[in-house]
């Protein structure tokens, strides 16, 4: 029920935006992330987004895993 | 001008059941048996034989890469390979919906006719009933089909030892996605195209080859993961493959990544899991790729000397799981 | 995060030496855990047990066998997630409710219920509204279109609960012994760590926010860990990349326009008080117990069913003596086996034997 897949943003329309990932694309609602630009990835969840996919944030993890002494 | 559709008179067995024969069915099936239009096609063919039925209950009828004609041909074709059966003779029983039009038969029967030939497998028998609007979906599909043993022993679970090598001849889950999509339409502008077709061609280059099979299933109903589930219970051995090594499209995955759906568990209508001794599989996966229908052909797992019967996967992070047959019904009249 | 680097998370936890049992309480990470295969390559020291994660599971059977009854009448049309379809109420399912007739339409987003109300104007159609906190501000969201838009015959049978009130009543239970939480990620990305923080200031207990690939339970199951050897309790975020301390600010408020907290009855927990949501005004107009005031009584669970013990973590699934015999997926007693986030559903699909 938490499936939530990120999916890039290819155009936005108002309240609704055409996102795609690995070829498919889908109509989700932009209600809940307003501030999304095109090119961003939103995580989306029976066909709203949910929250923008920060790839900074992959960098925050990489963080977690040499805090964590798994890589150096 | 109005459409041409079935009738109940089509089905009645007079003049107009007569009609839809010569005209519809007969110029595209050349073989004799057919056209003697005895009640039984009268055949020759001697030795050992492999014989097989089916139904095919698709909807939409007409799909990406296929349609119920192209099936039931393949499905009928793809079901003697399993047994590395020849394919000779199919018989073919439709049960039509009033009110179907007749050129959708028509696109059926040419589909029938194209996959017939490419599969060398020759109709020659076949029935007709019409049944009233409501109480059919469009065309039902029946075949039987007969084909020469060219294996001794026949592949069977029974020949599968420890050791064995696993084999998939192609991305998997391309026919049950496809239909789904063309059914309800859940992504704009995607058209997947079904896995659909007869591979016989594909056994009968690796008999050619001299290669032995121990045993071999396609992926239908319920995908890879209840095939494998199958041949593990019936060799009532350990079958372990890889996550990894198992070929899926991106688009198949990401698919089911979205729908919640497992594509262990989505049909496959033109793939075959084949199960042989190891040092066969270098010379098998050559064999395959050299073929459009199996160049994505990957060597997926291998039968273990483990005591559980059972279907095992092993995961990207280095653990099991099991793999168990479908329950309940996860996508209805997909094939 | 390659498979690479989740063998050294491995190798880190293993030489850890830490004992510790968490609980993961989102059924999505329950399946990610169990399709993986992570529990037998954790060392034997380290438990992770499954809690209230399913908001299938959690509904009562009385919920759910109003759900029945609404699908019996003529002229409604009950409008689901795919989930629910198969739970066995104290008579029947929705699945077989549809089989005899009645008219069942499985959904994707709640918003698909807009265009099935309008493409069937003389039937009244019901939307299930079942799921966390991840789920309820899409319904709430689309509670506000429905009433904007003026479409009279779509309510909501908002069935809707809380994680953080289920989590301190299972806690205050004192039944099984905890050492902190792996917790959910998207309702986190809805609720941020905030409403969390009670495990800190009120047990003293880590949690970790995880994402759902098996590499994000096995890092955060490591800052789990490092959290118990260093005797802190913090409430961490391992899934930064979607989620952020502050939660999903839109999603907040839009929850707080259409729903006010209430009581909830769960399945195995019993009545916890504003655990659940319900429409507040101007929208109660739009409830489904509102138009449809169904007396259902005699509403019991199976006697020997013991999901409840199941979703408090009680007894892990094979535990219960129906598992695999009397229970299966193809013949549920409860609806931990049948719903795809049930915890015993996913030790039945993908748990070797033991």
């Amino acid at each position: 029920m938490c499936l939530g897949i990120p999916a890039k943003v290819v155009e936005i329309k108002e309240q609704e935006a055409l996102v795609e990932v690995a070829g498919l694309k889908q109509k989700i609602r932009l209600d809940f992330v307003p501030e999304v630009k095109v090119g961003d990835y939103v995580i989306v969840h029976a066909g709203f987004g949910i929250s923008i996919f920060e790839e900074s944030e992959a960098q925050e993890t990489l963080k977690l895993l040499r805090e964590a002494d798994v890589i150096p | 001008m109005k459409k041409e559709i079935i009738t109940l008179q089509h089905g009645s067995g007079g003049r107009p059941t007569q009609e839809l024969i010569e005209r519809h069915i007969l110029p595209r099936f050349s073989s004799p048996a057919l056209r003697q239009l005895l009640d039984s096609a009268l055949v020759e063919c001697s030795g050992r034989i492999a014989f097989t039925t089916d139904a095919f209950v698709v909807r939409p009828i007409f799909f990406p890469g296929g349609d119920i004609g192209k099936l039931a041909v393949s499905g009928a074709v793809n079901d003697l390979a399993a047994v590395a059966a020849e394919p000779l003779f199919l018989a073919a029983s439709f049960v039509l919906e009033e009110g179907l039009e007749v050129e959708e038969l028509d696109r059926v029967l040419e589909s029938m006719s194209k996959t017939c030939k490419e599969a060398g497998i020759a109709l020659v028998a076949g029935d007709t009933k019409v049944v009233e609007k409501g109480a059919g979906d469009k065309i039902y599909i029946s075949t039987s089909a007969i084909g020469v043993r060219k294996q001794n022993p026949d592949p069977q679970p029974a020949l599968i030892s420890p050791g064995d090598a696993i084999i998939v001849t192609g991305p998997i889950g391309e026919h049950g996605m496809a239909v789904l999509q063309a059914r309800e339409n859940f992504f704009r502008d995607l058209e997947l195209e079904s896995d659909c077709a007869p591979i016989w061609p594909l056994i009968d280059s690796l008999l050619k080859a001299g290669l032995k099979i121990s045993a071999m299933r396609d992926p239908t109903r319920g995908g890879l993961a209840t095939t494998l589930s199958e041949l593990a219970r019936d060799s009532r051995l350990c079958l372990e493959v890889d996550e990894g090594k198992i070929p899926i499209g991106k688009t198949v995955q990401a698919a089911c990544d979205m729908l919640g759906l497992d594509p262990m568990y989505l049909a496959c209508e033109g793939r075959m899991v084949i199960v042989l001794p190891q040092e066969s599989a270098g010379r098998a996966l050559e064999v395959l790729r050299g073929h459009p229908l199996a160049q994505n052909a990957a060597l997926i797992g291998e039968c273990l000397g483990e005591p559980q019967k059972a279907a095992l996967l092993s995961t990207r992070i280095g653990g099991r799981r099991i793999l168990q047959p479908l329950s309940g019904e996860q996508l209805p009249r997909i094939c | 995060m390659s498979s690479l680097e989740s063998g050294e998370i491995l190798k880190r936890i293993r030489g850890m030496g830490v004992s510790a049992r968490f609980m993961e309480v989102c059924g999505t990470h329950t399946v990610s855990i169990a399709r993986s295969g992570l529990k037998k390559l954790l060392p034997d020291s380290v438990k992770l047990i499954s809690g209230p994660g399913c908001p299938v599971c959690v509904t009562s059977q009385e919920d759910i066998d109003y759900a029945v009854a609404l699908a019996r009448q003529p002229g409604v049309i009950v409008a689901t997630f795919g989930d629910m379809v198969r739970v066995p109420g104290t008579e029947t399912s929705l699945l077989e409710a549809r089989a005899s007739g009645g008219r069942v339409e499985v959904l994707y987003s709640p918003m698909d219920s807009l265009s099935l109300a309008r493409e069937n104007p003389k039937e009244e159609v019901v939307f299930l509204a079942v799921g966390f906190e991840t789920t309820a501000p899409l319904i709430a969201r689309t509670v506000q279109i429905v009433r904007a838009e003026g479409i009279p015959n779509l309510s909501f049978l908002v069935l809707h609960k809380l994680i953080p009130p289920a989590m301190r009543a299972l806690l205050t239970r004192k039944e099984v012994q905890l050492d902190g939480f792996i917790l959910p990620g998207h309702v986190c990305a809805v609720l941020g760590s905030r409403p969390f923080l009670f495990l800190k200031e009120e047990f003293h207990l880590p949690g970790v926010i995880t994402g759902f690939e098996p590499e994000d339970v096995l890092l955060a199951l490591f800052m789990l860990l490092k959290q118990k050897r260093e005797d802190r309790a913090e409430v961490e975020i391992q899934y930064r990349r979607a989620v952020k301390p502050e939660g999903n600010i839109q999603a907040l408020k839009t929850m707080e326009e259409v729903f006010e907290p209430q009581e909830a009855n769960w399945r195995g927990l019993g009545v916890i008080p504003n655990s659940g949501l319900g429409l507040r005004e101007p929208y109660s107009g739009f409830d489904t117990r509102r138009r449809f005031p169904l007396n259902i009584t005699g509403s019991r669970e199976y006697p020997e069913c013991r999901c409840g013990e199941v979703l408090r973590g009680v007894i892990s699934p094979r535990e219960c003596p129906l598992f695999g015999k009397a229970c299966t997926p193809d013949s549920p007693v409860g609806p931990c086996m049948v719903s795809s986030e049930g915890s015993c559903a996913a030790s039945y699909h993908y748990e070797e034997r033991p």
